[in-house]
C-alpha cells in the first residue's frame, strides 16, 4: 500500500482536470477505503496520486508528486498532521518551486477540540470527519483545491464555541478576535447542516459572499490571538 | 475504519516480561487462591506433583519431632513467594479479574474432611510431644503464640492479595487491615490476643501475676522501642509502594479501558458477521459501536442526562440506534440540565424520529446552541420533506408532539419544509433563571 508513496516520474506541472490528492493515513483499511470511494465518486474530479502513512512518507510524497490537495489525517506517527505542514510550508528540504504549495484537507475521526483547532491553526484548509460520504469529500476536495474554505457542522460548532464568549481586554486586536456577526449567521447555519448554496439562499447574498466569510473566518480561525483559541478546548468541558 | 490505535498493549508488556525471559526456572509458590493455612502444603505438592493430602501428612508427622513440621511450614510461609504476584493472563482476563467480573478465591469445602482428621492428628502430635517433654506451660504458650502468628500472617496474605488485585490507594490502615470486613478484623484481633496471651503465660510460668505483668510491660516496652526505630523505615518503604502502585494503577486503568474498547468491537464484529445479509443493520451497528469508541478515545462526551447537551447526544444516539440513520450532533455552550428544559429535548427527540421515519435520507444534523437567555435546537434533513398545509390536521405527530409541547412550555417551534427541500424544526425555550453556570 505505502509503495505508491515512493517518488516515481510525474510532470512537474499539474495538468489541468482532474486534482491531484495525496492521502495521508495511518491506517492502511482506510486509505484504500478512501481511495477507491474517490476513484467512484470522484472519477474525473479527483486523481489520487499517492498515499502515505506517516510524517515522513507524507513530506516525501508531497515533494514527489506535487499535488494540489493532501488529505491529512490529524493523528499521524512522527508529529501528527501539523508536523506535515510545518514541514511541507517551511520547507525542510521540500522545495516548492515546482509549482504552488498543496492545499490541506484535515480528515480525522478524531473529534476532540484541540486537534482539530491545531490542525486548522496549522494550515489546513478545512476539516471534516471520516464518516464523509465519497460525494461531499470530492466537492470539498475540489473546494479546497480552489482555494476555499471546507467547514464541517462540527468544526462550524468548535468555532462557534471558539469565538464564543466576551474578550476582557482591549490590547488584542478587534478584527481578528471577533466574528462579525454575519460571520457568525453563516457558521451558524453551516453548523446546523445547511450547504453552502443554501445558506447564500437563507441569507439572500452571493454564494460567492459565503465562501468570502468562510474565508474569512479560517483566516481569523488561523491567526487570531485569543488565548482561548488555545485553551478552550478545555474550559468547554467545565461544564 | 481501522482499528489500528486501539492496540494498548502498555499493561500487557509489563506482566508478561518477567515469563519471556530466555530461561527460566521453576520455582514453588505458595497457592493463594485457595489457602487453608498459608498455602505452602498445596504450593509445595504443585511443585512436587505430589497429592497435598501426602505433604500435610508429613507436615503433620515432622511435628512430632519436636515441632519440627511447624517450623519448617513457618520458613516455607516467609520464603516462598505467593503465586499471585506472577500470575499473568490475557489483557481482557486480567481487566475482568480487576473488575471482579470473574470468580475469585475458591474456598475448598472438599477439603474440610481431611483438613479435620489432620488437625486431630496435629493434636496428637503435640500431646505426644508434651507427653514424652513435659513442659507444660511454656509449651502451651508456645502454641498459642503459634497459631496467633499464624493468624497475623495469614492475614498479610490477604492484604497481599488483595494489593495486587484491587486498584485503590493505599494507607497504614489498609496494610494492615486490607479492605476490612469482619474476617480481617477478628484475624488481626484474635491474632494479637492470642500472641499477648502467649507471652503473659509464659511470664505467668515463673510464678506471681507480677512477674507475668512485667514480663508483659517489658516486652511492650521492647516492641514499642522496635517501632520508633524501625518505624520510619516502614513508613518510607510504604510511601515509595504507594508511589510505585500508583504508577501500576494507571497502567492497569489503560489496559482496563483498551480491554473494554476491544471486548466491545469483538461483539460488533461477530454481531455485523451474523448479520452480514442486512446493510442496514451492519450499518447501525457500525455506527453504534463507532460512537461509542469515539467518545471513549478522544471526546470523552457524555450520553447521560446531565447536561442539554449531553441528554441531546443520548437522545440522538437513541434514534440512531432504532431507526438505523446516522445523527451527527454539534453543541455550542452548554448548561446543566433542569426539569423545565426537558421539554425541548423530548421534542428535539420527536423531530429526530420524524426525519429518521420519513426523511429517507439516512441522515440528520441536529444543532443546539445554548446562550445565556435561551436553549435553542435545530434538527435538519435533505429529504423528501412535506406540504405542511397537506398535513390532514387528525395527524398530531408534529402539532402536538413538537409544537403545542414547545408553546405549553413558554417555548416556540417552527417547521420550516417544503416538498423536496428537506425539514428544520426550530426549537427555542427560554432557560429557567440564571443560576446555572453559564458556559456560552
Amino acid at each position: 500500500m505505502t509503495d505508491d508513496a515512493t517518488p516515481s516520474v510525474q510532470p512537474a506541472t499539474p495538468v489541468p482536470g482532474p486534482v491531484r490528492v495525496v492521502v495521508v493515513d495511518d491506517h492502511a483499511m482506510f486509505r484504500s477505503g478512501v481511495r477507491s470511494e474517490l476513484t467512484t465518486a470522484g472519477a474525473g474530479q479527483v486523481e489520487v496520486v499517492a498515499e502515505a502513512a506517516d510524517v515522513d512518507e507524507a513530506v516525501a510524497a508531497i515533494a514527489a508528486h506535487h499535488p494540489e490537495v493532501v488529505l491529512l489525517d490529524v493523528h499521524l506517527p512522527g508529529g501528527g498532521g501539523v508536523e506535515v505542514m510545518r514541514r511541507t510550508i517551511h520547507g525542510t528540504g521540500a522545495p516548492s518551486q515546482h509549482g504552488p504549495q498543496p492545499q490541506f484537507l484535515a480528515l480525522s475521526v478524531s473529534d476532540a477540540a484541540e486537534d482539530v483547532i491545531g490542525t486548522i491553526r496549522g494550515g489546513a484548509r478545512g476539516y471534516v470527519t471520516k464518516t464523509i460520504t465519497g460525494p461531499e469529500l470530492v466537492s470539498a476536495i475540489r473546494r479546497v483545491a480552489d482555494g476555499d474554505a471546507v467547514f464541517s457542522p462540527r468544526l462550524a460548532g468548535f468555532v462557534l464555541d471558539a469565538f464564543a464568549g466576551t474578550i476582557e481586554v482591549a490590547a488584542v486586536d478587534e478584527d481578528l478576535d471577533r466574528l462579525t456577526e454575519r460571520e457568525r449567521e453563516v457558521m451558524r447555519l453551516i453548523a446546523r447542516g445547511y450547504a453552502y448554496k443554501e445558506v447564500a439562499k437563507e441569507l439572500f447574498i452571493s454564494i460567492k459572499t459565503v465562501e468570502t466569510h468562510m474565508s474569512s473566518v479560517l483566516r481569523k480561525l488561523q491567526l487570531s490571538s485569543r488565548h482561548e483559541l488555545t485553551r478552550w478546548a478545555s474550559d468547554r468541558r467545565l461544564l | 475504519m481501522g482499528w489500528g490505535p486501539l492496540t494498548w498493549d502498555a499493561g500487557r508488556d509489563m506482566t508478561t516480561a518477567p515469563t519471556d525471559a530466555p530461561y527460566t526456572y521453576r520455582r514453588a509458590t505458595r497457592d493463594t487462591e485457595a489457602p487453608i493455612i498459608g498455602g505452602v502444603a498445596a504450593g509445595l505438592a504443585r511443585h512436587l506433583g505430589l497429592p497435598v493430602l501426602w505433604v500435610r501428612v508429613a507436615f503433620v508427622g515432622a511435628t512430632a519431632l519436636s515441632g519440627l513440621g511447624v517450623a519448617l511450614y513457618a520458613g516455607w510461609w516467609l520464603l516462598l513467594p505467593a503465586d499471585t504476584a506472577f500470575e499473568t493472563g490475557t489483557p481482557g482476563a486480567e481487566s475482568a479479574t480487576r473488575g471482579g467480573r470473574r470468580p475469585g478465591v475458591r474456598r475448598r469445602l472438599g477439603d474440610v474432611g481431611p483438613l479435620i482428621v489432620l488437625a486431630t492428628l496435629g493434636l496428637g502430635a503435640i500431646l505426644l510431644v508434651q507427653a514424652t517433654l513435659g513442659q507444660g506451660a511454656v509449651f502451651w504458650s508456645i502454641v498459642i503464640g503459634v497459631v496467633g502468628i499464624g493468624l497475623l500472617w495469614r492475614q498479610a496474605d490477604e492484604v497481599q492479595r488483595e494489593r495486587w488485585i484491587t486498584t485503590g490507594r493505599m494507607n497504614p490502615a489498609r496494610l494492615v487491615f486490607g479492605s476490612g470486613g469482619w474476617a480481617a478484623y477478628a484475624r488481626v484481633s484474635v491474632g494479637v490476643a492470642l500472641v499477648v496471651a502467649a507471652l503473659f503465660i509464659i511470664g505467668l510460668d515463673g510464678g506471681s501475676l507480677q512477674e507475668a505483668r512485667l514480663a508483659l510491660l517489658a516486652g511492650g516496652l521492647g516492641v514499642a522501642g522496635l517501632l520508633f526505630v524501625v518505624g520510619p523505615w516502614v513508613f518510607r518503604l510504604s510511601t515509595d509502594l504507594s508511589a510505585e502502585r500508583a504508577e501500576r494503577i494507571r497502567t492497569q486503568e489503560r489496559a482496563d479501558v483498551a480491554a473494554h474498547l476491544h471486548d466491545s468491537v469483538l461483539q460488533t464484529l461477530a454481531l455485523i458477521q451474523k448479520s452480514a445479509q442486512d446493510p442496514a443493520t451492519v450499518a447501525r451497528l457500525a455506527r453504534a459501536q463507532e460512537r461509542d469508541l469515539r467518545s471513549w478515545l478522544y471526546a470523552g462526551e457524555a450520553t447521560d442526562d446531565r447536561s442539554v447537551a449531553s441528554a441531546l447526544r443520548g437522545a440522538a444516539a437513541e434514534v440512531e440506534d432504532s431507526h438505523g440513520v446516522s445523527v451527527d450532533v454539534v453543541a455550542v455552550g452548554d448548561c446543566a440540565m433542569h426539569e423545565t428544559l426537558r421539554p425541548i429535548i423530548a421534542a428535539a427527540r420527536e423531530a429526530m424520529t420524524n426525519a429518521a421515519k420519513h426523511a429517507g435520507t439516512g441522515r440528520v444534523d441536529v444543532y443546539a446552541e445554548v446562550d445565556d437567555r435561551t436553549v435553542s435546537v435545530f434538527v435538519r434533513d435533505r429529504g423528501v420533506g412535506f406540504d405542511p398545509e397537506a398535513v390532514p390536521e387528525d395527524r398530531m405527530g408534529v402539532r402536538n408532539s413538537i409544537v403545542d409541547r414547545m408553546t405549553r412550555h413558554g417555548g416556540n417551534a417552527e417547521v420550516r419544509t417544503a416538498p423536496d427541500e428537506g425539514t428544520e424544526v426550530r426549537l427555542r425555550l427560554p432557560r429557567p433563571e440564571h443560576t446555572h453556570q453559564e458556559t456560552s
